[in-house]
């Protein structure tokens, strides 16, 4: 994890030219550092874009929806999967390795003592009163970006059927996430299996 | 020992859950961290989730919390190994099986097919998020003046939890 020098970066960092050469990962772990320490509020993926295709260019638009369309169809949250694909087609492996890491550093450490400090203060009255505030707000931010992704990605009304099997079967039905994923999983996938090409469908 | 091995088998289990986001996992989360391990209380797990929400990158970083609480540093590393590494080994391999795919047919069949399923597992986290955090009239109203907003604007959300933060502490907090 410390292969990457942390000192020195503002000195080096406006001699990279990203245009011509191999894009150095120091380059590609100072990129994710940032967008892994500014993307507050959820939606990764818009900070993604904004810093890999509109500011770097590292990737043009429809790499990266293909990308996003990739990270959505595996398991892995969004933003760790695209930092593998893009570290990945950026630079290999050390590349997928070095943007994973580097998105993940910020939020960690930040979470990893605001663990510590509500381990020790988190009964306190005033505490739990500023996160029950905390917890109702994201609600509504899970369900919007939810309702959003949902806007984004679905075409016909089976979806649906598709939807709300997979609610029923985790919500009301109590099964098991994975198992409910197999059986709609399969069932939705075969539903949208590929049809023969019609004559006239041209 | 035990709980090392114990949180390396509940995050790596977790994160192939993950499908469409980390709140796919959530409902399992719950399940296993609260009901199962008893590692931290329901109300516990649904405030560092919360919090996470807001925390700038992926939103699952909670996830360091839980395994410092149970297991100090080493546990931080366990539960990020477990918790990132499976996916991010699929994601490594299937990224370049699936561009190698393009013309393959079932491919855009499963795209199709896995993305409600991936939003109705989102939805199902929400409930199993909602039913800890909704507790009255007071967050059942934050819940919707936060999800209006964002459906309506593009304001950044971390404004809103930190209204809400302000909200939460003057509307359920000790008085003065």
């Amino acid at each position: 994890m410390s292969e990457i020098p942390a000192k020195g970066l503002a000195t080096s960092v406006s001699t990279i030219s990203e245009q011509a050469a191999d894009i150095s990962i120091r380059s590609i772990f100072l990129e994710f550092l940032f967008i892994g320490a500014t993307s507050f509020g959820g939606g990764v993926v818009a900070y993604l874009r904004d810093g890999l295709v509109r500011k770097r260019r590292w990737v043009d638009d429809r790499e990266f929806v293909e990308y996003l369309a990739i990270s959505q169809s595996l398991p892995g949250l969004n933003a760790t999967n695209m930092a593998v694909l893009v570290g990945d087609r950026l630079r290999g492996f050390l590349g997928a390795l070095t943007a994973l890491i580097a998105i993940c550093l910020p939020g960690g450490v930040l979470m990893l003592v605001a663990g510590v400090a509500y381990h020790t203060h988190g009964g306190k009255p005033m505490i739990t009163a500023v996160l029950k505030g905390v917890a109702a707000a994201a609600i509504g931010l899970v369900l919007a970006t939810t309702i959003q992704l949902g806007k984004r990605s679905l075409a016909h009304a089976y979806d649906l059927v598709f939807i709300g099997l997979t609610v029923f079967g985790v919500d009301q039905l109590h099964q098991s996430v994975p198992r409910v994923l197999i059986v709609v999983g399969i069932l939705a996938v075969l539903w949208y299996r590929p049809r023969k090409p019609k004559e006239t469908a041209q | 020992m035990s709980q090392l091995l114990a949180l390396i088998r509940v995050f790596s289990y977790l994160s192939l859950l993950t499908v469409g986001g980390g709140l796919a996992a959530f409902p399992e989360m719950k399940k296993l961290v609260v009901d199962v391990h008893h590692w931290l209380s329901f109300t516990q797990l649904i405030h560092l989730y919360s919090m996470g929400q807001v925390a700038p990158g992926p939103n699952m970083m909670m996830i360091v919390a839980i395994g410092e609480w149970v297991y100090g540093i080493p546990g931080v590393v366990a539960v990020l190994v477990a918790f990132f590494a499976p996916t991010a080994l699929l994601a490594f391999f299937m990224g370049r099986l699936w561009q190698r795919l393009e013309t393959w047919r079932w491919r855009t069949s499963i795209e199709r097919g896995l993305s409600p399923v991936s939003i109705g597992l989102l939805l199902a986290g929400c409930l199993s998020l909602a039913r800890g955090a909704v507790t009255g009239w007071g967050t059942a109203l934050i819940a919707l003046v936060v999800l209006g907003i964002l459906l309506l604007s593009r304001i950044n959300p971390a404004w809103l939890v930190l209204a809400a933060a302000v909200v939460g502490g003057i509307a359920f907090g000790p008085k003065l």
